[in-house]
């Protein structure tokens, strides 16, 4: 019994050490005063009028925006792709294939980023958004394969082949089919791709060209320059956004799955 | 509705024969079943007919037409799966209106067709209800009838009892089987259950290995086996080493050592061949016990009881004669034999077939 009472609170101070940072963070960005400093000097939202109001600040989070969703759609559309040939067809080099294609999350980003740097430089092609595209989709596409992949192992064939035989051609058997039953998979995997694509700075770094930033390389950036209380109510946004997107997804996707649930007891969306 | 017929199909995976040259033909309209053990091919038959297979040799003719490179999607073929695959995210109705969308059915006529084949398969007024909502049963005859609402040539049914527990499969297998008859399709039916392909078929199909090893109407393949693999996969039978002796007024001599000469008739002993090695097939149920001698005109012998396993209205004894053990099944009239009971073991010469030796 004691024993438990000790890994509770041990549990409960780690958890503390771990999330205190980014409380600090968030309560910091509605700090009256110039300077980080506690206790709060006062109520104050005025870090948030200045942050969007500025320009460079509002162009990177534009830029990290359109990037992150491009990131998504590219990434989740060839992750399905790569996640039915993998699963669902035979064919040689299969094994190689796989590793292949999860081999971002194993190495290094910086090695990564370097590499991809040099290949291109190889190729005289100068860096672009085009480049940080490319970059932060292969980062992405592993996460979107193993949780496409995932799901699609649970789906029987019997329905495709049950489609097919009744005169469903394979392009209309995938979209009428396959698709709706792999969608919670696919939604996640189009979170994941976004989520990394927006938090990402290592790569983005290496990868963005010049004059070009996204929240994160601004905020690396302003911070060279001085602590502003600015950055911790872009912080407060940037978090916002990355917690956010994903747990409003996950309450819609319980929400919907309640009222499917309803007419349709037994069936779990995930 | 058609004719189907497979020439010389075969299929084998890498190194691995599955299907070795079936020649088989399935009349129109007619129910048959591909029978065998798991392994044997009989699947893998099934799904080179759907066309989710493609054979490495033969032909496979629906009607007059080679469909052998004809898509699965453009064959008209009804498909029942053994774990039904009712699409989950699609109510009844829409499940089995999906065929009907491909083949250009007006809307309107669409609602009604749902309806006539929820009818067929006696399930009125569930088209709003989702496939997990339905008990197993009920989610098969949704199968079915989402399979025959498209009016298919050929309906091909992948062990769609299987998964069914032992009360249901029965009264389905009726059913099924009544279904089939008052809408006419040629059916093929895979099973691995002896007593199904006894029950339903017009015409069995066994298979041994990925080779046919014979196909007869159900009486044909139960009392005149072509080979010791037919007579041992349907129903339990003694099949006892012999000789070929001789013919003689209808019926073929086999020189058995337990019971002397005992003559076959010879419509039950169409593949035994010139011998001179020859078996002798006794069905388990037409072995007799009796405690005093046995009845007029019987070969019978002497033999103690090994071995009882009690079913109830029946009892399976084991019993053993010489060096042998016979497996009888009898009904049970008073008090079934003990092990240790000596008994007269007694067989009609009528109830045998013979086989030939070897295989």
């Amino acid at each position: 019994m004691r024993a438990w009472t000790l890994i509770r609170f041990y549990t409960v101070f780690v958890y503390i050490f771990m999330f205190a940072p980014i409380a600090v963070v968030l309560i910091l960005a509605f700090n009256k005063a110039e300077f980080a400093s506690f206790p709060m000097t006062g109520f104050s939202l005025r870090w948030f009028e200045r942050l969007f109001n500025d320009p460079t600040i509002m162009r990177a989070f534009r830029t990290s925006l359109t990037l992150g969703l491009m990131v998504s759609a590219i990434s989740t559309t060839l992750g399905v792709m790569a996640s039915i040939a993998l699963v669902r067809y035979e064919f040689r080099g299969k094994d190689l294939m796989t590793t292949f294609l999860i081999s971002p999350v194993l190495v290094p980003e910086t090695v990564m980023a370097v590499g991809l740097l040099i290949f291109l430089r190889y190729l005289h092609m100068p860096r672009s958004f085009g480049l940080l595209l490319l970059g932060h989709s292969i980062l992405a596409l592993p996460f979107v394969v193993l949780v496409v992949q995932a799901r699609l192992v649970g789906i029987k064939r019997e329905y495709e082949e049950a489609a097919r035989s009744l005169g469903a051609n394979p392009l209309q058997t995938f979209f009428s089919v396959t698709l709706p039953l792999l969608l919670p998979a696919v939604f996640a995997g189009a979170l994941f791709a976004f989520t990394i694509s927006f938090d990402n700075i290592t790569a983005t770094l290496f990868w963005r060209p010049s004059g070009m930033e996204t929240v994160p390389t601004q905020i690396f950036g302003m911070l060279r320059n001085s602590i502003s209380p600015e950055i911790n109510a872009l912080g407060f946004v940037m978090i916002s956004v990355t917690a956010g997107v994903p747990l409003l997804a996950g309450g819609l996707a319980r929400y919907f799955g309640r009222k499917n649930r309803a007419r349709h007891p037994t069936r779990s969306l995930t | 509705m058609a004719r189907v017929e497979l020439k010389g199909l075969t299929k084998s995976f890498g190194p691995v024969k599955a299907v070795q040259a079936a020649d088989i033909a399935f009349e129109d309209a007619s129910f048959t079943t591909l029978l065998g053990p798991s392994g044997c091919g009989k699947t893998t038959i099934l799904r080179m007919i759907a066309g989710l297979e493609q054979p490495t040799g033969g032909d496979i003719l629906v009607g007059a037409d080679r469909v052998n490179d004809v898509p699965i999607h453009k064959r008209n073929l009804g498909i029942v799966f053994q774990n039904y695959a009712l699409f989950p995210h699609r109510t009844i109705g829409e499940n089995i209106a999906f065929g009907l969308k491909y083949r250009k059915v007006p809307k309107s006529e669409m609602a009604a067709k749902v309806r006539n084949a929820l009818d067929v398969v006696r399930l009125p007024g569930v088209e709003d209800r989702y496939p997990s909502q339905l008990s197993g049963g009920q989610q098969q005859r949704i199968a079915l009838a989402r399979a025959i609402v498209i009016e298919p040539d050929v309906l091909l049914l992948d062990e769609p009892l299987s998964a069914l527990d032992a009360n249901l499969r029965e009264s389905m297998r009726v059913e099924l089987k009544a279904i089939q008859h008052r809408i006419g399709v040629t059916s093929v039916f895979v099973t691995h259950d002896q007593s199904e392909a006894l029950a339903m078929s017009d015409r069995i199909v066994v298979m041994s290995a990925g080779k046919v090893a014979q196909i007869g109407t159900p009486e044909e393949v139960y009392n005149r086996p072509a080979n010791e693999f037919v007579a041992d996969f349907l129903g339990a039978s003694n099949i006892i080493e012999g000789r070929l002796q001789g013919r003689a007024d209808g019926a073929v001599v086999l020189q058995v050592d337990a019971f002397g000469a005992v003559p076959v008739r010879e419509d039950r002993a169409a593949s035994v061949g010139s011998g001179p090695a020859a078996k002798l097939m006794i069905r388990a149920e037409k072995l007799l016990l009796t405690e005093g001698p046995a009845p007029e005109g019987r070969i019978a012998v002497k033999g103690v009881v090994e071995a009882v396993d009690y079913q109830g209205q029946l009892a399976r004894y084991f019993v053993r004669v010489g060096e042998r053990t016979y497996q009888a099944m009898n009904m049970i009239e008073g008090r079934p034999f003990a092990a240790g009971d000596e008994v007269t073991l007694s067989f009609s010469p009528a109830d045998c077939a013979a086989l030939p030796a070897g295989t």
